[in-house]
């Protein structure tokens, strides 16, 4: 092992570029969050002319700062963005109807724009324990909101390991996420694509849809999401037959090359952009393109196809691999730091639905071991709001009890069945319509109050 | 000193290397260490370089480098020494 200042070699340039080149390697995302906190006002105008302006000022080089990076050190970075506070705290004495709440997104879907990031994050509200008259009215507002804009997206923290979950929140998102997908129905509901439901949720996630700045942040940080499915399977391809241990160390230190990528990317953006950094995302974050994929991992580690038995094993081992080997490369790791598995976006995910390998509950056993749950699943349009909150309710159940992050992010395309499929294009990617359980559980959701915090002794 | 790597890489022609090498000295660039291999006809070359004296921005060298190398059939490109560093020692 040569040290420190020994000249690099043309053996490590070359591994370096064909993960660039051939497998993928990128940063998934620059986030700048940036604080809401002081644009309160006492009117929604007022509100919108604060927030515009923070956002355009304090966002103005992200992105050519962003492609700057990229250039210097050839290595793509595919998304800037930025997250905000959640709406319904720094909107509460500005915004009184939903119609405030619609006029609040499409100034941030405006300012994004405007500085040229990809997404904006953090309409959003946390009512984990109860819900203000702010926090209900953000909701009620998500439908039209997130369907008559952009790249505004949203997310709503429904329950948490320490407060229990809130099960009049969890219902009517419900009803939210089918009113969303029926206004957004000529483009396959894809506001639904917009919206996450999340039981944990980090403060400082730089990833879509479920970005927000937390309330404990400083005024501005980046945060940056790693990535490299393809990197990964790669690397576990060329493995071969090797034991458990032996795979094991193949996925840490390919990890630990990742995340010093990242490292990187995000030591620069803060120098450049006199930024402080946050924290370092370690998820595995697939794309649609061929390759980029986590499903595709998994069956490099000998699974005929993801949803085999086996798949919540081998989820397990690369999730908490990916951790050990990611931690030691950067200095400071936080937001969600674990595989992904959406469908839409994961060429590999997709072909197991459509072989019959995968189910939504293979998906929820698998979200046991790895963040961030049920994510980008296509199902029936005709799937009734209860039912809907129930996947949430189960979903949340498993976050709470774990103390871990878990999400909900479905899409009930309106007018499809199991059989179709949707397409949203770009890294949301394609999906078939899965097929939902249909027995009924209305009786258990339309119950009102919360589901109490569980005990946190006795685990079993 | 600001360190970088140039990789070459494409078919083999005469005069590579002094092509790259006249651009490099018209801006100032000094190089440390050059490495080459041919495989199967091949040429794939890196150089680690230092920019430091240049007056020219990482994104015009990379430009110009560019169009250098479309010029002989190849892909050339200069990326700063961290990306590897980072990546290849603890």
């Amino acid at each position: 092992m040569p040290n420190n200042n020994d000249l690099v070699n043309i053996q490590e340039v070359s591994e370096t570029n064909n993960m660039i080149e051939h497998n993928n390697l990128d940063v998934r995302t620059i986030t700048m969050g940036i604080s809401l906190l002081d644009c309160a006002a006492g009117d929604a105008d007022t509100f919108c002319d604060n927030i515009y302006r923070k956002i355009t000022t304090f966002a103005r080089d992200l992105v050519k700062t962003g492609e700057q990076i990229s250039r210097e050190y050839g290595v793509p970075i595919v998304n800037k963005r930025i997250s905000v506070t959640p709406i319904a705290i720094a909107g509460a004495s500005a915004c009184h109807t939903t119609a405030d709440f619609v006029k609040v997104a499409h100034t941030l879907d405006k300012a994004a724009k405007e500085v040229g990031v990809n997404f904006l994050g953090g309409f959003s509200a946390l009512c984990q324990k109860g819900m203000t008259t702010a926090d209900q009215n953000l909701m009620r507002s998500l439908p039209q909101a997130l369907s008559e804009t952009d790249i505004v997206c949203a997310s709503v923290n429904l329950g948490s390991t320490k407060t229990g979950i809130n099960m009049d929140a969890v219902k009517l998102m419900g009803e939210v996420i089918k009113e969303a997908a029926y206004l957004s129905r000529d483009t396959d509901s894809s506001a639904c694509s917009k919206l996450v439901v999340f039981c944990n949720a980090p403060d400082d996630n730089p990833f879509m849809a479920g970005a927000f700045h937390g309330v404990s942040e400083a005024d501005v940080i980046l945060n940056v999401g790693v990535s490299g499915p393809g990197v990964m399977r790669d690397a576990l391809k060329n493995a071969g037959d090797m034991n458990f241990e032996e795979l094991s160390e193949t996925i840490k230190k390919t990890a630990f090359k990742i995340t010093r990528v990242g490292q990187l990317v995000a030591k620069e953006a803060s120098r450049m952009l006199k930024i402080p950094f946050g924290i370092i995302d370690l998820s595995l974050a697939p794309t649609p393109a061929i390759g980029d994929s986590v499903a595709d991992i998994l069956e490099a580690m000998g699974l005929e196809k993801a949803g085999a038995p086996g798949t919540t094993a081998a989820l397990a081992m690369l999730n908490d691999q990916v951790k050990k080997g990611g931690i030691m490369a950067c200095s400071s790791v936080g937001g969600l730091s674990g595989a992904f598995i959406p469908v839409s976006e994961d060429q590999g995910m997709i072909h197991a639905v459509e072989a019959g390998a995968l189910t939504i509950e293979k998906l929820e056993a698998m979200t046991c071991v790895c963040s961030v749950g049920l994510d980008m699943i296509a199902i029936p349009g005709d799937t009734p709001a209860t039912t809907i909150s129930g996947i949430i309710a189960d979903e949340a159940a498993l976050g709470m009890v774990n103390q871990k992050t878990t999400a909900v992010r479905v899409i009930p395309a309106y007018g499809k069945k199991v059989g179709d499929s949707v397409d949203f294009g770009g890294l949301l990617g394609h999906a078939p319509i899965m097929k939902v359980n249909t027995f009924g559980c209305a009786r258990f959701v339309n119950r009102s109050g919360r589901i109490p915090a569980p005990i946190h002794s006795f685990k079993n | 000193m600001k360190k970088a790597i140039i990789t070459v890489v494409g078919k083999d022609s005469v005069g590579i290397i002094a092509k790259v090498c006249t651009y490099l000295s018209g801006k100032n660039i000094n190089i440390l260490d050059i490495s080459q291999t041919i495989t199967g006809g091949y040429f794939n070359m890196m150089m680690i370089v230092d920019i430091q004296k240049s007056n020219a921005s990482v994104d015009q060298i990379n430009t110009e480098l560019e169009e250098l190398g479309s010029s002989m059939g190849l892909v050339i490109k200069l990326q700063l020494e961290e990306i590897f560093t980072s990546m290849h020692r603890i």
